[in-house]
């Protein structure tokens, strides 16, 4: 602890340590006979302005700035009034040193404790490195500030070292460490050729890497400068607080002088002895419990420790008022192409052939080697094997039917049903969901091969989370076919389906879902590709797999950095964990305010109890905070 | 125009009456402190000169927390 205090704190620490030593020694010295009690009290003005001398200076400054309702001043008030109380009436001016020995613990400890918190998840976040290996054009490597590194660049990145700046790898191979970025754990390999995103760390080996960014545009640099941001972005909770806090102060003030003459001069004329002394005694503890730090700390801590601790596992939260929308959250709706499915087109059957499905596969590939649709690579990528382009002539496209090429001396046909009805060849009907590819050899038909998209892992155990999590409307929104929306949907057991849908149609859809009067919200959840509209409209836009893409990196307002749908139910559990420790740090702090307050007004608390109770109750709300920043 | 300023601050509450006294500060739009970052993002009025602003800014946070940094 001593080791990460600053200059400041360490003198508090002095301080502190010297007027407790003198405050305990003037305890057992029995002076109090001694020139009528003038030289105790003398004597314990040492301590006392040993401890206290900066909170009188800052008090005197702020009535100079009329700035006088700071903890400083009602420090100040609160500990002289009770020494001038020990003089006139108790001889005892313990307890004046008491209020400002205790009162500078509390401030030692928080700013401690804060300070501690603040840079742990300050750390979690450091993603960014502040150098670069620039690779000069003479093979020499310089160390270089990475802001100085241009586009095109070369740089080197040794085992261990993080990536500075978003590029490509041009020389060596390496396995990648991604979990800073995108909580996943499984090391990637790159090779010469693959796009490297900043803040992965090279685990293996050397890599040359192109750069494709400056620095400040870089990946790392725009995650961190996002989640620093994000705190800007205020929740509810945290303005509540702001605005508990500037009322809290003048109404606890005014409180105290109720209290401290008020209640006596009602007692005298009522005819009851007015005990002045002793209600301003119990005025005085109200000043002290008059500080809202605790409350004031605790919250944003603890959505910074939230935003923390999610871009840790690769889910970055654009402002505290996103994390707090979310938890609230009973409707999500998803985007099925990319976000609920890979988004890549695979042969998933093979029906009716009358030949062997690899050579099945081969045929329809070598047909299409000269195509670049999204259907020819599926086709070329499920066969697996180069193509040879001496084995293939006569290439002819017939534009949204398919293809007729002359493969091994045989004339080939690969397409849809019209291609088959041109070429007057008679085909099967397929029941299965997805793009049928017939195929023909010679005029003879060999039988079709079934292309659809793939559902991503982890999708259904996603979808179950979320129910389970409470969230009961689950909405698929596409532009995809019925059919397979159907199918799909069924997969992931969702019911509630909208197909065919133009992008300007999903807004609709949408408002008309958001079209209700209740206190929870709804989430959208999409790639990032076309749907950005939607992702802005929604009360939350959650984009998936965003690393790289600046659009939906711009719409959303959660972004996860790897595709995995199982991060959004995680998200959802986060944003409720750190909702409930905001909940119970607020009621935990103004419960224990409420009760000194009336323990101090009914005279049961005395001043340093309520110290006491005040600054525990910012060390337990702190360490509660830290708790969102951890996963479930 | 915005600009981001590093801060010294120790408790919370201070940070937020810095916010208010640089939001008050003539030439300043708006002001957003980030106590957790220690970072102080000022908007600038139109045609406002940071430089000219900046120290008002510290004169002005230094009235309501007498030992706050601005790094400018």
């Amino acid at each position: 602890m001593l080791r990460d205090m600053n200059r400041r704190q360490k003198l508090v620490l002095i301080r502190i340590l010297l007027a407790g030593a003198e405050w305990i020694l003037l305890f057992f010295l029995p002076l109090e006979d001694i020139w009528n009690g003038w030289l105790e009290f003398g004597l314990y003005l040492i301590p006392f302005l040993t401890i206290g001398y900066d909170i009188l200076i800052k008090a005197g400054r702020g009535i100079r700035n009329r700035q006088p309702f700071d903890e400083n001043f009602l420090m100040a008030f609160a500990s002289l009034g009770a020494l001038v109380l020990g003089r006139v009436r108790t001889g005892d001016y313990a307890e004046a040193v008491a209020v400002m020995l205790f009162y500078q613990i509390g401030e030692l400890f928080q700013s401690c404790a804060v300070g501690k918190s603040r840079k742990s998840i300050a750390q979690l976040m450091d993603i960014r490195p502040d150098s670069a290996n620039r690779v000069l054009s003479d093979g020499h490597v310089e160390k270089v500030d990475p802001d100085e590194v241009e586009v095109g660049s070369l740089i080197r990145v040794g085992p261990g070292e993080k990536i500075p700046i978003d590029g490509i790898v041009r020389e060596g191979h390496t396995s990648l460490d991604t979990s800073a970025l995108t909580g996943e754990s499984v090391p990637r390999s790159v090779h010469p050729g693959d796009e490297v995103i900043s803040g992965c760390i090279s685990q293996t080996g050397l890599i040359l890497v192109e750069t494709t960014r400056v620095f400040g545009e870089s990946t790392a640099s725009r995650v961190l400068e996002m989640v620093e941001n994000a705190s800007s972005l205020k929740s509810r909770s945290e303005a509540f607080i702001t605005r508990f806090a500037r009322v809290y102060t003048p109404v606890v003030c005014s409180l105290a002088v109720l209290l401290g003459l008020a209640v006596p001069l009602i007692r005298l004329l009522l005819g009851l002895p007015g005990d002045f002394l002793d209600w301003i005694t119990r005025a005085l503890t109200f000043l002290v419990i008059s500080c809202p730090c605790a409350l004031v700390i605790s919250v944003p801590l603890t959505f910074f420790a939230g935003i923390g601790g999610a871009s840790r596992s690769g889910i970055l939260v654009k402002g505290s008022n996103y994390l707090e929308a979310l938890s609230r959250a009973d409707t999500v709706v998803f985007d099925k192409t990319g976000t609920m499915t890979r988004g890549v087109f695979e042969v998933t059957e093979v029906h009716h052939a009358t030949m062997d499905r690899e050579q099945l596969l081969e045929y329809a590939a070598l047909c299409e080697s000269a195509s670049t649709h999204p259907i020819a690579l599926s086709l070329q990528r499920a066969w697996g094997g180069t193509v040879d382009p001496g084995r293939v002539r006569d290439v002819e496209e017939f534009s949204g039917q398919g293809v007729c090429a002359r493969v091994d001396g045989h004339l080939m046909a690969v397409g849809n049903e019209k291609l088959m009805q041109r070429l007057s060849i008679p085909c099967s009907i397929c029941s299965g969901v997805g793009t049928v590819v017939h195929l023909a050899m010679d005029g003879q038909y060999l039988g079709h091969l079934l292309i659809s998209d793939t559902i991503r892992d982890g999708a259904p155990q996603a979808m179950e989370s979320l129910k389970a999590m409470g969230v009961h409307r689950l909405v698929m929104l596409t532009g995809d076919q019925e059919k397979t929306a159907r199918h799909v949907a069924g997969l992931l057991g969702i019911s509630d389906v909208h197909a065919e849908l133009l992008p300007d149609e999903k807004v609709r859809v949408l408002e008309t879902l958001l079209e209700r009067k209740t206190r929870h919200t709804l989430v959208f959840a999409g790639d990032g590709i076309n749907d950005a509209p939607v992702l802005s409209r929604a009360d939350i836009g959650i984009a998936m797999g965003a690393l790289g893409s600046d659009a939906a990196i711009e719409a959303a307002d959660i972004v996860l950095m790897d595709d995995d749908p199982r991060k959004i139910p995680m998200a959802l559990s986060l944003a409720r964990k750190c909702m409930r420790i905001v909940r119970e740090n607020i009621f935990f702090a103004l419960g224990v305010k409420a009760l000194c307050l009336i323990l101090g007004a009914l005279g049961i608390a005395g001043m340093w109890i309520a110290i006491f109770a005040d600054v525990g109750v910012m060390v337990l709300a702190v360490m509660n905070a830290i708790r969102a920043m951890h996963g479930k | 125009m915005k600009k981001t300023y590093g801060i010294e601050v120790d408790c919370a509450n201070c940070a937020a009456k810095m916010e208010d006294a640089c939001r008050k500060t003539e030439g300043v739009q708006n002001c957003v402190v980030n106590f957790m970052t220690l970072k102080m993002t000022v908007t600038f009025q139109e045609g406002a000169d940071p430089g000219e602003v900046m120290p008002r800014v510290l004169r002005a946070c230094r009235k309501v927390e007498s030992d706050c940094e601005i790094r400018f």
